[in-house]
């Protein structure tokens, strides 16, 4: 039981942490239909910039603000090349990743590995540590997790219900539409990426600091698992449309981390994880055209027998 | 003021020697306008007509931005417009594609894509994005085309009917004060009677507004019934030109007697 318990932290964790990048990923591909692979960069890179300025002693939600900034600069790099200089979405995205990794040894001072180890956090300062040194014991990082979540998810929806979100989705929708409005797509896409990318590097940062280390090399397979919780999401909530995409892409990822954690649990070796996430991702990638072809012939089904 | 530049202050739109060729220097090469001219005057409502290929897309594309022009110049009210891009022309002109799904967003509900086309021209920052108080004032708009879409508000565009969308889009477009709207064929992917739906709605549109209109159709009656100037486009040239009393007296044998002409021409 206790071992059931430990593990279920530990999914509903790590599905909130990484669940904020998966917010960050539907706002670029769901929301503005952008492939963006330079979430494999810029998800270590929040974590690396987040263990390289605690360890310079600044505060833990200070280091928050700026990963998120940090991310919005990647982003705005992958924006740029593919606006201004007219470069693919994909391969914007893996010219920034590439490029990000060059950066993250800089931030980690050529370290592939930086420990935070015993250094303030926002899990064991302030609102976390008090948590932490009450009963609620390790719960304490998943009330927090679930917190953080929340507000990003809340700031997240006000901002798609405001005339500039309002227009980002426009972009993803129609942007011919856009331009007929008066207003330049490019420059909506640049600002769809660096939220996109600044939510990638938040979680990365969040992360970090809970685990109280930073892997440069954190980045492999992040663009997949995000996609698949985006995926995963949409279909198991999407039919109802009563859940926003925020939460579909959260809840998306605690069940994918479920899947994750269950496998490791039934024996497989981590040798094996990465393969496992791309397996992951392409059921989900198939199921769920397979179930839109279904309900689609569902539809006409149901209109001849009208 | 001398007689040039009154005539120039009652042009809403003139091309002056605008050349286009398409894949320069390639066995592709098309050399569609060669010292292309035509001035449209404030106010009228004009009709296109011409076979296919015949350049009216790109001349509407080229007025429009989507297309940058070789050499030449564009003007629309006494403004060169050549340098403009795209979405900065599209603050003065209004467009509606031949595709019902290119002039709204088909994700978005009415409501949103009212409210986008609303604020049109305005700043859009993190200000609310769909402003209650003009609920009315939309629902008014859309009872305009007896389509019942005033109690659709909140569905997604993507689930109206073509002849529904483009009517919606047509709305979209003329939102806003402009001086300038495109139609390409935006009756063709229309049944008849939604064709005819449109056409009128486009007549009220045009009256209300005293807009200037630039119509390209292939529905010689159209052509015909709507508009006070028609002509027709053959291989990127004016070919045939009527204006008010001549345009009036026209029909669609006419029009039909001249398509063959050009085609005779052609030696089909
Ligand atoms: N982007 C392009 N590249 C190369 N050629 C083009 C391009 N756009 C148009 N053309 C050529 O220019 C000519 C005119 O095309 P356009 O689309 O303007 O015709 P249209 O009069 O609108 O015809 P339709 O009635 O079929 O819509 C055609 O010969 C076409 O092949
Ligand atoms: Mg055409």
């Amino acid at each position: 039981m206790d071992i059931f318990l430990g593990l279920l932290q530990v999914v509903l964790r790590e599905g909130m942490i990484y669940g904020i990048m998966a917010m960050g990923v539907y706002i670029t591909y769901k929301v503005l239909n952008f492939a963006d692979l330079s979430v494999d960069g810029s998800f270590p890179l929040g974590a690396c910039t987040a263990a390289a300025l605690i360890t310079a002693g600044v505060d833990p939600w200070i280091a928050c603000f700026v990963c998120f900034a940090a991310g919005c600069i990647a982003g705005s790099v992958t924006g740029m090349l593919h606006v201004k200089l007219h470069i693919s979405d994909l391969m914007s995205g893996i010219l920034v990743q590439t490029a990000l990794y060059s950066v993250n040894m800089v931030v980690t001072s050529k370290k592939a590995v930086l420990s935070i180890f015993n250094m303030p956090t926002i899990f064991s300062t302030g609102l976390g540590g008090m948590m932490y040194n009450s009963a609620l014991d390790q719960w304490a990082w998943v009330i927090m997790a679930l917190i953080i979540t929340i507000v990003v998810k809340i700031l997240l929806d006000l901002y798609l219900k405001t005339r500039s979100g309002l227009l980002l989705r426009a972009v993803g929708s129609n942007e011919r539409f856009v331009v007929s409005q008066g207003k330049d797509p490019g420059n909506m896409k640049i600002i769809g990426l660096m939220i996109g990318n600044g939510l990638v590097a938040l979680s990365g940062c969040v992360l970090a600091q809970q685990k109280e280390s930073a892997d440069a090399s954190s980045g492999t397979g992040m663009v997949v698992m995000a996609l698949a919780a985006v995926i995963i999401g949409e279909a198991v909530f999407g039919r109802t449309k009563k859940l926003r995409g925020t939460t579909m892409a959260v809840t998306g990822m605690i069940i994918y981390r479920c899947c994750l954690t269950a496998a490791m649990q039934l024996g497989l070796d981590t040798i094996y994880l990465k393969a496992l996430m791309s397996g992951l991702f392409i059921i989900a990638l198939v199921g769920s055209r397979l179930k839109n072809e279904r309900s689609a012939r569902n539809v006409i089904r149901a209109a001849e027998r009208k | 003021m001398s007689s040039e530049q009154q005539s120039a202050n009652e042009m809403m739109v003139t091309f002056e020697h605008v050349n286009k060729i398409f894949n320069p220097g390639s066995v592709n090469e098309v050399t569609l306008f060669n010292d292309f001219n035509l001035k449209l005057r404030k106010g009228n409502f004009i009709s296109v007509v011409g076979s296919n290929g015949s350049g009216k897309t790109t001349m509407l594309n080229l007025l429009c931005g989507s297309l940058p022009i070789d050499s030449g110049k564009i003007t629309v009210d006494g403004e060169d417009i050549t340098r403009l891009k795209e979405f900065e022309r599209a603050g003065f002109i209004g467009r509606v594609y031949q595709d019902p799904s290119a002039g709204t967003c088909p994700e978005l509900t009415i409501m949103e894509n009212l409210a986008l086309a609303d604020n049109k021209g305005g700043s859009f920052l993190l200000q609310r994005g769909i402003n209650r108080q003009r609920r009315d004032y939309y629902r008014t708009l859309l009872e305009q085309l007896h389509m019942g879409l005033e109690d659709k508000l909140g569905i997604q565009v993507k689930s109206l009917s073509g002849g529904q969308r483009q009517a919606l889009a047509l709305l979209i477009a003329t939102m806003t004060p402009l001086k300038l709207l495109i139609l390409d064929e935006h009756t063709a992917a229309l049944d008849p009677k939604s064709a005819e739906t449109v056409m009128e709605l486009t007549q009220q549109v045009v009256e209300e507004k005293n807009v200037t209109t630039l119509m390209v159709t292939h529905n010689l009656k159209f052509a015909a019934d709507y508009g006070n100037r028609l002509f027709m486009m053959h291989r990127g040239n004016v070919v045939f030109d009527v204006m008010d009393e001549a345009k009036r007296s026209i029909s669609i044998k006419d029009l039909t007697a001249r398509f063959d002409e050009i085609s005779i021409e052609d030696g089909n």
